[in-house]
């Protein structure tokens, strides 16, 4: 039973990967070898679809935006829009056509991929086995599939590897090179002799955003996904324990993509500060 | 804890969706929202302007209808007073015709009675000169009364 436990909750974890190996495509096992070549077709696979389900959904709603009486759908979106909006303009007082839709963007697609911890541990998986053992001759064993994209730190990185480049970007474009240097040299002792303690403690202070940024949301999902595949091995009594750690995780998943969207603006905003 | 390409994969996509919502998402919603915002303050502002309208509206009525009803009692009071003038001046024209007619009716039978005195002095006249001629035929004695008939030649 525990070497089970182990095993469920292993396979449950582990992402589907795709590699180039021997001139053709490998999959999963095959490309333990394969290093930072590497995809997780599954994140791909999930974030991607995510991400468009959220943008197909609003661009068909601003194509059809009325400005009379809207309807729900409209409703909704237009309530998610101004909520974004008002923390972006509540936090971040300069003018910028790019953090409004950053915020929103980082927002609902988080929200959405947070969202997929709801769905049951074992449907996705399943039904993959299902597909793969049938159409594809694998192994049901050997079909991977995580459906949760935050789980995985690619993800988070690469949201946070994003907002690092634009704090950079907006830091040089602002303040420019000598002023970015400066803040990073001669705070927060304005001494010269200071200069390497200050570029070590600022660089540590900048670095340590987008790190930060990117584990946070994986230690919450990662550890809610984890728990919720426990849960699905203690046997009849998961549908209770289940029901309370979704209803848990509906505080959990907006947090989530809220602290995100709100500490992504916090810092666009730092680094449009000029001191 | 494997970082591998997934993550330059999901970079990518994160931009193009950034982008995607930059061009084709935020700005025509926000630009619905902003209209709407517009549109609704204007109708707040036009109702309150459609609510003090009515008022004043109101006020106009009162004072017209005030006004119209001192209109009418004055017109009626002049058409009281026309009344009895009219009357007064009926009256007036009756009374005068009365004595007119009355006037006539008078000048007329004066006028019969004088024209009977007339007649009834002619006549009076005639019986006086018949009654001489009667008294003067049995009278008069050629004889008796030849002097005065010859003084009477003897003077022509």
């Amino acid at each position: 039973m525990a070497a089970d436990t182990g095993s469920y909750i292993k396979h449950h974890l582990t992402n589907a990967k795709m590699c180039s190996a021997d001139g053709g495509i490998a999959f999963n096992k095959a490309c333990a070898d394969a290093g930072f070549w590497t995809l997780h077709i599954d994140t791909l696979l999930w974030s991607i679809v995510l991400g468009l389900i959220f943008l197909l959904t609003f661009r068909s709603v601003a194509k059809k935006a009325t400005t009379g009486v809207p309807g729900k759908l409209q409703c909704a979106v237009e309530m998610i829009v101004e909520f974004v909006d008002k923390s972006v303009k509540e936090t971040f007082h300069g003018k910028n056509a790019l953090i409004a839709p950053l915020s929103l963007t980082i927002f609902v697609w988080v929200l959405l991929m947070n969202a997929m911890d709801w769905v049951p541990v074992d449907l996705i998986p399943t039904i993959a086995g299902w597909i793969g053992s049938t159409f594809m001759g694998m192994d049901p064993h050997d079909v991977y599939i995580k459906s949760v994209p935050t789980t995985d730190m690619n993800m988070t990185f690469a949201l946070s590897i994003g907002v690092f480049f634009l704090i950079i970007y907006y830091s040089i474009k602002v303040k420019g090179i000598g002023g970015f240097t400066k803040e990073l040299t001669l705070q927060p002792f304005n001494h010269p002799v200071f200069i390497p303690v200050n570029f070590i403690l600022e660089s540590v202070t900048l670095l340590a955003r987008p790190v930060s940024l990117a584990l946070r949301l994986f230690g919450n999902l990662y550890a809610g996904e984890l728990i919720f595949i426990l849960i699905a091995t203690i046997g009849l009594f998961q549908l209770p324990v289940h029901f309370i750690w979704a209803a848990f995780h509906l505080l959990v998943i907006p947090l989530q993509a809220f602290i995100f969207m709100m500490l992504t603006i916090v810092y666009l905003s730092l680094a449009h500060e000029d001191h | 804890m494997d970082i591998n390409s997934t993550l330059i994969g999901e970079l990518i996509a994160f931009v193009v969706f950034v982008i995607f919502c930059m061009k084709y998402v935020w700005p025509p919603i926000m630009a619905a929202i902003e209209d709407r915002q517009k549109t609704i303050a204007d109708g707040l502002a036009a109702s309150d302007r459609a609510a003090k309208d009515l008022e004043l509206a109101q006020e106009k009525a009162t004072a017209q209808l005030k006004e119209a009803k001192a209109q009418a009692a004055e017109i009626v009071e002049a058409a009281k007073k026309r009344e009895n003038q009219m009357i007064e001046e009926a009256a007036e024209k009756a009374q005068a015709e009365k004595e007119k007619i009355l006037a006539a009716g008078h000048a007329e039978i004066e006028s019969e009675r004088n024209r009977a005195k007339e007649e009834l002095r002619q006549q009076v006249a005639v019986l006086a000169v018949a009654g001489a001629e009667k008294i003067l035929e049995r009278s008069i004695d050629a004889a008796a009364h030849s002097d005065i008939l010859d003084k009477l030649v003897a003077e022509l």
